[in-house]
């Protein structure tokens, strides 16, 4: 009897050891004259199980995690490769594990499933029936249809995507662009990254769709430099997408036309805003644009230009194959669909979580995360990323939706969830948002470029006691001058996490910075 | 030492040749020149702009703007520590503090044995388990103080590759 077994190959899993578990699992199949096959799968987006052993049973896969090669002769002995459950690690029939159980996954549906890189599984799974069926119907038709499917920017900005694209359709030109912003530079978010890791034809295809939708030939993936095995995929994607006719000159045999090409970045922050980011693909410094004119009517090249973040074009496929209403259908007010969150920092079930809008952070961080990995009390949560607010206790029941959080002065962002315990200083986050924007400003304004560098001083001479209350009053200032001066969201948003903590955290700016917590 | 890390204006050039018919050619061309010297030399930038009908200010001026491209040799091994938020909830600050003291040097620098270069590193998206670290192209996630002096030790041990 041949068995299959799978260990995932996603940056996560590699960091916690899976290559070496997969070469354990080959070395004791030959010793033991076993018949087996290591299938290199992506990850189910678990990153607290991982690596994550899997076993095909005549009863869907059984997982076993998160497992190191030391365990692997155990599990072995155990009955693994029956899917038998006796052992500690074992955690019964994958799908029936609660964190997946209970996920809403529509983008996600198939990552831990596939062989990220082979067309037959991503084909058995649905997979470019999204881009066949736009290839039968005219560009506003596909238009029409993400409009009505309520799909807005998941990258942070949230505006509504199939408007953005109505907005290129409607300028003609010659050439136009689709530009995946794949520059997931938001500390907490990893969504793109397995997105891309673990189903890049998704994206493939959410790219193509957008080009047949605005009538763009040319796509590039815009990807940040830390994401060097996404590249990888990637690319190896890229070309055997376009050997099996997805890609290229005849998309699917309709004669329809679309390439697309991936382009790194180079380890800067900016190149996430979208002007930047279109700068640094035509070669420049990644230095901020005036808007207008926008991105739509003079993008890349001065040429008409969709960017849309990885999430959005991942969220295309899915709406153009089970139709624009099977994704609204989720969701709540102007926030339809779902969202993927990323359980991250002092969680102890951390990763991905698919679910439909409206979910409350404490219901993810505590039914999903299980609370703090250090178990200690949990204090302070920054969601969306280092230009959002800390959230205190008070805020953890609000719906994560748009506009609930925008009405408290808090953002979704790109879904980045990262808690952190009682342990934390906030005033010492406070200094590192402005010491992040002072590394990371491209320093075209000056609000952005000046006030994070006197932003640092002055949290540093609060935190020193000198002249306390005159620096604070100083600082509340400075952050206001940023808030409504800056040219871009850097500026405009680093002090929203040091306000957030200023307000519900005071009490860490009134000690030294050595001294304890009273 | 990597033999194809000394670079000549011939070796250059042929990176360039490679990629300047793409639009937006330069970052591409520098990733490139890194990718096979281990930083871009300045005796690169006159070629460059030449190449590309660009002032040697404008290509002085993206390489300088971006964190990943480098102008002097890095050592042997480039390991980067993540200073973002998610990884300083679970002790990210601390174990940078570790890996400067246990390498005697500070971000932007190398160990005097030429083993090491550490820099900063704004997320490596291994965000649910921190703090996490890179080396090469290889991530290490749920580093400890530990965990990290194993690695260096096993990094500095490792014998020289030889190439050609």
């Amino acid at each position: 009897m041949s068995f299959r077994v799978f260990v995932p190959r996603d940056t996560t899993a590699l960091s916690l050891g899976a290559d070496a578990v997969a070469a354990r699992l080959e070395r004791e199949a030959a010793t033991r004259g076993l018949e087996m096959t290591v299938v290199r799968n992506g990850s189910r987006g678990a990153a607290w199980l991982e690596p994550l052993v899997e076993v095909e049973t005549v009863n869907g896969r059984v997982a076993y995690g998160p497992v190191t090669p030391g365990d692997v002769p155990a599990l072995l002995d155990s009955g693994l490769l029956e899917g038998n459950v006796s052992h500690p690690l074992a955690r019964g029939l994958t799908e029936e594990i609660d964190y997946f159980a209970r996920q809403q996954r529509l983008t996600f549906a198939r990552i831990g499933i596939t062989d990220p890189l082979s067309i037959d599984d991503y084909r058995a799974h649905r997979g470019f029936c999204g881009l066949e069926a736009a290839l039968r119907r005219e560009p506003q038709d596909i238009v029409e249809e993400v409009k009505a499917s309520g799909l807005r920017g998941r990258g942070g900005a949230a505006f509504p995507t199939g408007i953005k694209w109505q907005t290129v359709l409607d300028t003609p030109a010659d050439q136009k662009y689709i530009v995946c912003n794949a520059d997931e530079g938001d500390s907490g978010t990893f969504a793109d990254r397995l997105a891309m890791e673990c189903d890049p034809y998704m994206l493939i295809e959410g790219m193509a769709i957008a080009g047949l939708a605005v009538e763009a030939t040319q796509g590039y993936i815009y990807l940040r430099s830390e994401y060097p095995l996404a590249k990888q995929i990637l690319d190896e994607a890229i070309a055997r997408a376009e050997q099996a006719g997805y890609l290229g000159d005849n998309l699917c045999g309709s004669g329809r036309v679309f390439h697309l090409e991936v382009r790194l970045g180079a380890g800067a922050y900016i190149c996430g805003e979208e002007t930047s980011l279109l700068e640094s693909l035509e070669g420049k410094r990644g230095m901020v644009r005036f808007k207008p004119p926008l991105p739509a009517i003079e993008g890349l090249f001065g040429l008409p230009t969709v960017v849309n973040n990885v999430l959005s074009l991942a969220a295309v496929p899915f709406i153009l194959s089970e139709g624009a209403e099977a994704y609204a259908s989720h969701g709540m007010g102007r926030s339809r669909g779902t969202l993927a969150l990323q359980l991250a920092g002092n969680v102890q079930r951390g990763g991905l979580v698919e679910l439909a809008f409206g979910t409350t952070l404490r219901t993810l961080m505590e039914e999903f995360g299980g609370g703090t990995a250090s178990g200690r009390p949990l204090r302070a949560v920054q969601v969306g990323g280092p230009l959002c607010a800390y959230l205190p206790e008070s805020q953890w029941d609000m719906p994560l939706d748009y506009e609930t959080f925008a009405d408290v002065g808090a953002g979704v962002g790109h879904g980045g969830v990262v808690m952190f315990d009682e342990s934390v200083d906030m005033a010492e986050q406070a200094r590192f948002s402005m010491e992040f924007c002072k590394v990371e400003s491209c320093g075209k304004c000056t609000p952005c470029r000046i006030g994070s560098t006197r932003g640092v001083e002055v949290i540093d001479r609060i935190r020193a006691d000198q002249h306390r209350e005159a620096n604070l009053a100083l600082l509340h200032d400075l952050c206001e001058t940023m808030v409504d001066g800056s040219l871009c969201a850097m500026g405009g948003m680093t002090p929203f996490p040091v306000q957030s903590a200023l307000k519900h955290f005071p009490d860490d700016f009134q000690r030294t910075a050595d001294g304890d917590r009273s | 030492m990597r033999e194809s890390r000394e670079w000549t204006p011939q070796s250059i050039q042929t990176e360039i040749d490679a990629l300047k018919h793409k639009p937006g050619a330069l970052l591409p061309i520098l990733h490139a020149i890194q990718d096979r010297f281990g930083f871009v030399p300045e005796g690169a930038v006159p070629i460059i702009a030449e190449s590309l009908g660009q002032t040697r200010t404008e290509v002085h001026g993206v390489i300088s703007f971006y964190h990943h491209f480098r102008t002097s040799p890095p050592g042997r091994h480039v390991l980067q520590v993540c200073r973002a938020e998610a990884c300083q909830s679970v002790g990210g600050r601390a174990l940078e503090a570790h890996a400067k003291a246990r390498l005697g040097i500070d971000y932007h620098q190398t160990t005097t044995d030429r083993e090491i270069t550490l820099e900063a590193v704004y997320c490596l998206g291994n965000c649910a388990c921190g703090p996490s670290i890179r080396v090469g192209n290889e991530v290490w996630g749920r580093v400890t103080p530990t965990a990290f002096d194993a690695l260096v030790d096993e990094l500095c041990t490792q014998p020289l590759e030889v190439i050609g």
